[in-house]
């Protein structure tokens, strides 16, 4: 009754071809923008920030990012930790090099060079499918992880081997190192999240995303039909790997100020990104902030209830929500293999017809 | 000539590691074989059979940490200690529960799935049991002593000083895992050549629908099949458990062994253990060679180190490049 699409007339193909072509989706979409962007800068403490809302924009960028590469194209990669810290050690170098630059622009480039690291690492793609290649990309994973480890240059040669964020603006604003405010920095990642998911979700509907996507469901098929899978594959893995180094910029230099490569990019990191994209949804954009949002909440919530509610030890808190991830994940692929996002659709068919079943 | 024995000994440590390394990928290739799955757990299973045989040995009560949080008891142990080949057999008889857990919740319920969904399964699995271990035994180092001999073997080390006159350090350990290793690999041939069940297996792993159309049972097969595979992860949770103590890195050869797979091909059996053999002989001998001064500084002017973490999937890489579907694995054939 209130989520409809009739009387909604489209009268040039610029409507037609909106981002969002349902009025009610277009309209819930500015709304929620608004909010995002005027509300919650204002009501935003260092909690809300550090424990939910970062987290969930950043990671939310780099799903997005694997799930162009997992769920459009169809690769299968374990290195996005890797990639991650590609960008991290990138806006590293870059900040540090050129400080009177400015870190929007530092932060782009570091996505550019993931890119680059990204498409070297995906040429095997070309000759190596499915299982094999996501073994592969380990490969890149770990390599990546040693060579920030121990080549101090990519550390500016630092005694303990981690890298610190030093103070940057934008606008007059500090958005990185000890000086900067939560809203500061959620609104730079908030920035980067709404351009980056508009950018993908125009990519992915496109003539590129379409050629993903043939390559996905049958490469040797899609090659018959004139889909160039050299381009094809590595145009995926460049753009996933400038969303994720993106998303490890920011995580760096935003989120957490100072990181050390083997905790902060591990290989659990690629695994957390993997699942955010499964229990999201393959191959949407939506489902990757559904799934980023659910597993930023799920640690938070258990750990409310567990030790703030129960009073059982953190330890054991730690241990069980490994255990409620893993039975999510298997029972996600049981009940619902195209995760949360199939789930919103279904609610959005229910709600076209309700209440009039008929 | 000194710099030729100090890689002949890296030669030998390299293919003692590499039996170890094996042994995690048969768990694998046997899963791979009778099921399609490609089981990311076998690394999980292997540190969760090591914690339940080092908890089952101590006497350790289970969940006692979730009991003592819940309703505030201080439960810790029964009080006894049970000895190692009991224990053992009270821990498989663990693994084969778990076999039959995996099949009836979760296997079940992906027949037929594409196979990549099938391994994200196994990955969720693999966190579900880890979180599990830890909560049934808790999360601490331990030490595991089933009366394997451990330490630097002097027979070999006196016998080699006096041919060579120089002594390899070779752990006893290592050795005996050799041995058990190889008696594991000729009891699966045996098993799956000459009985009913090792045929039936075969079958199944030939082709699942008419495996059932000639009267064997999926399910049994399955479940018989990751029983042997958590048997095999006992086997090496004991040799690693031995090693390096029971922890949570134990999971991590998992990772370690998948390279061993794509060099070997996931279908082969013969081919883990030479795709075994094959990276912990290259990454002990790139190791070495690239971290001495003598070798590695003086060709290439640098020298660097920690190799080990990511040789193996570098090498896999290279290789699959030239050869996708490894060693010994089936040619792959595509068709639209």
């Amino acid at each position: 009754m209130f989520y409809r699409e009739a009387g909604d007339f489209k009268t040039s193909y610029r409507d037609d071809g909106q981002s969002f072509p349902i009025k009610l989706d277009r309209y819930g979409y500015y709304a929620i923008l608004a909010v995002a962007a005027v509300v919650v800068p204002f009501a935003i403490n260092d909690y809300w920030a550090n424990a939910v809302l970062l987290p969930f924009l950043i990671y939310a960028i780099a799903a997005i990012g694997l799930n162009i590469l997992v769920g459009y194209a169809g690769q299968v990669s374990l290195g996005t930790g890797g990639f991650m810290a590609v960008g991290a050690y990138a806006v590293y170098k870059l900040m540090t090099s050129f400080p009177e630059i400015s870190i929007v622009i530092h932060i782009l480039l570091a996505g550019g060079i993931t890119a680059l690291v990204g498409i070297a690492f995906g040429l095997p793609s070309l000759r190596i499918k499915g299982f094999y290649l996501a073994v592969a990309t380990l490969a890149a994973q770990f390599f990546l992880v040693w060579l920030f480890n121990k080549v101090p240059w990519f550390y500016n040669y630092s005694a303990s081997g981690q890298i610190n964020a030093p103070e940057r603006t934008v606008l007059g604003w500090a958005v990185t190192g000890p000086a900067a405010t939560p809203s500061a920095k959620y609104l730079i990642c908030l920035a980067f999240v709404v351009l980056l998911a508009w950018v993908a979700r125009n990519l992915t509907r496109g003539m590129v995303g379409r050629k993903w996507m043939a390559i996905r469901d049958m490469d040797i098929a899609a090659e018959i039909i004139g889909v160039n899978p050299l381009t094809a594959k590595l145009t995926a893995f460049g753009v996933s790997s400038f969303f994720i180094g993106v998303a490890g910029a920011l995580l760096f230099a935003v989120y957490l100020g100072a990181a050390e490569v083997t905790e902060a990019f591990g290989i659990n990191k690629s695994f957390l990104i993997l699942f955010m994209v499964i229990i999201g949804g393959l191959g949407s954009i939506f489902g990757s902030f559904a799934g980023a949002a659910f597993l930023v909440l799920l640690p938070v919530l258990l750990k409310n209830l567990l030790v703030g509610g129960l009073g059982w030890p953190t330890n054991l808190a730690a241990h069980i929500e490994l255990m409620i991830v893993g039975a999510l994940i298997i029972f996600f692929l049981i009940v619902e293999p195209h995760g949360l996002a199939r789930l919103w659709q279904l609610v959005k068919e229910k709600l076209r017809l309700w209440p009039f079943p008929h | 000539m000194d710099q030729l024995l100090y890689a002949s000994e890296v030669i030998v440590n390299g293919l003692m590691t590499g039996v170890m390394y094996s042994l995690v990928a048969l768990g694998f290739v046997l899963i791979y074989k009778a099921s399609g799955v490609f089981n990311y757990a076998q690394g999980v299973m292997a540190l969760f059979a090591a914690l339940t045989l080092v908890g089952i040995m101590q006497g350790q009560v289970p969940f006692a940490h979730l009991i003592n949080a819940a309703f505030g008891t201080h439960l810790e142990n029964f009080g006894w200690n049970v000895p190692a080949l009991l224990a053992i057999l009270l821990t498989a008889a663990v693994m084969v529960l778990l076999a039959i857990a995996i099949e009836k919740l979760v296997l079940q319920h992906l027949v037929g799935q594409e196979p990549i969904i099938l391994f994200m399964a196994t990955i969720g699995l693999a966190y579900f049991l880890e979180g599990l271990g830890d909560v049934m035994w808790g999360a601490d180092v331990r030490t595991l002593d089933v009366g394997l001999p451990q330490g630097i073997s002097e027979t070999i080390e006196t016998a080699t000083n006096d041919w060579l006159g120089y002594g390899f350090f070779i752990d006893r350990l290592d050795i005996w895992a050799t041995i058990i290793a190889a008696v594991l690999v000729a009891a699966l041939v045996a098993f799956s050549q000459y009985t009913k069940q090792g045929r039936a297996m075969r079958a199944v792993a030939d082709d699942h629908q008419a495996a059932l159309s000639v009267g064997i049972s999926l399910q049994f097969i399955w479940i018989m099949v990751w029983s042997i595979a958590g048997f095999v992860a006992l086997v090496a949770g004991i040799m690693w458990g031995t090693k390096s103590g029971v922890q949570f890195s134990l999971s991590l050869i998992a990772l370690k062994a998948l390279p061993v797979l794509m060099l070997g091909g996931f279908t082969s059996i013969p081919g883990a253990i030479v795709g075994g053999l094959i990276i912990g002989v290259g990454e002990k001998l790139f190791e070495f060679i690239m971290s001495s001064p003598d070798l590695a500084g003086s060709w290439f002017g640098f020298t660097i180190s920690a190799t080990e973490n990511w040789f193996a999937y570098v090498l896999a890489l290279i290789f699959l490049v030239f050869r996708p579907q490894g060693l010994f694995g089936e040619r792959i054939i595509e068709r639209v």
